[in-house]
């Protein structure tokens, strides 16, 4: 195309078809939302359940050490309310750093990094989380008994 | 606007603890020594300052979530998500002048 005037633009007619550009495979940005919101309303159980017992119950933050640990994940129960909320509350923050990450990194090379570095410090977190909780020792042999629960020496 | 803004940054800040808290937890499968002196910075009075600003991201972002969550699904939400708005504001002022006394009395006056 020349650059006189009588160059006519090429522009696509009015009444070609209008298509819509594909950016993402299926429907994961869907699942994506609703998962925010249903492991939002599960979290907010778990961390103000978490939040009253470790903080607000007895001595609250000065309460906590070893024996403390130990005492609660003796319970399946609390074995089992960390993992969730470890598993919960990992993928909610790690799926919404993306989001923001996704917002306001606009080249490309910044975004994939942001983002790789997001999914190693999650699969570090969370496989470490989930192997603390399936393998806690309370009793670790050798330790100072006053250190540890009462039911070690009993 | 703001309320999204806020809570963006109360997410990321929350994640962020949450990283660590997740290590400083894991010193449990190192030794009861190395746990207990990782919690006993958590003990500090600015730790515990600290602390009551990370509750207050953590109910903020949880009533708000609430609130979006009814813009979301109920019918009426996005007519009401104003006045919700101060609904959150309110349940935040409540929730914190029930935690923060309690807190701050363990965090200056208890101890070892």
């Amino acid at each position: 195309m020349t650059h006189g005037t009588a160059a006519v633009a090429k522009v696509d007619s009015p009444r070609s078809p209008y298509a819509r550009r594909k950016t993402t495979r299926g429907n994961y940005e869907l699942y994506s939302w609703v998962f925010m919101r249903a492991s939002g309303v599960v979290l907010l159980v778990l961390i103000f359940g978490h939040l009253f017992v470790n903080l607000m119950v007895g001595e609250g933050v000065h309460a906590i050490d070893f024996g403390f640990v130990a005492g609660k994940w003796a319970s399946p129960m609390w074995q089992v309310w960390d993992l969730l909320m470890l598993w919960l509350a990992m993928i909610h923050g790690t799926n919404g750093v993306r989001t923001i990450i996704n917002d306001y990194a606009t080249r490309d090379v910044t975004r994939g990094v942001l983002k790789g570095l997001l999914y190693l410090a999650f699969a570090v977190v969370v496989v470490l989380g989930t192997l603390v909780i399936f393998t806690f020792d309370a009793c670790p042999p050798g330790s100072p008994a006053e250190l540890l629960p009462s039911f070690c020496t009993a | 606007m703001w309320s999204w803004v806020a809570h963006r940054v109360t997410g990321v800040l929350i994640f962020f603890f949450l990283l660590v808290h997740v290590l400083d937890t894991a010193l449990v499968r190192v030794s009861p020594e190395a746990y207990n002196a990782a919690i006993g910075t958590y003990q500090t009075p600015i730790m515990g300052l600290g602390e009551a600003g990370l509750v207050a991201a953590i109910v903020f972002h949880a009533f708000n979530g609430i609130r979006i969550l009814l813009v979301d699904f109920w019918a009426q939400g996005p007519r009401y998500q104003k006045v919700m708005l101060w609904v959150v504001v309110g349940l935040f002022v409540v929730t914190m002048a029930g935690f923060l006394p309690r807190h701050l009395v363990n965090v200056f006056t208890g101890g070892h």
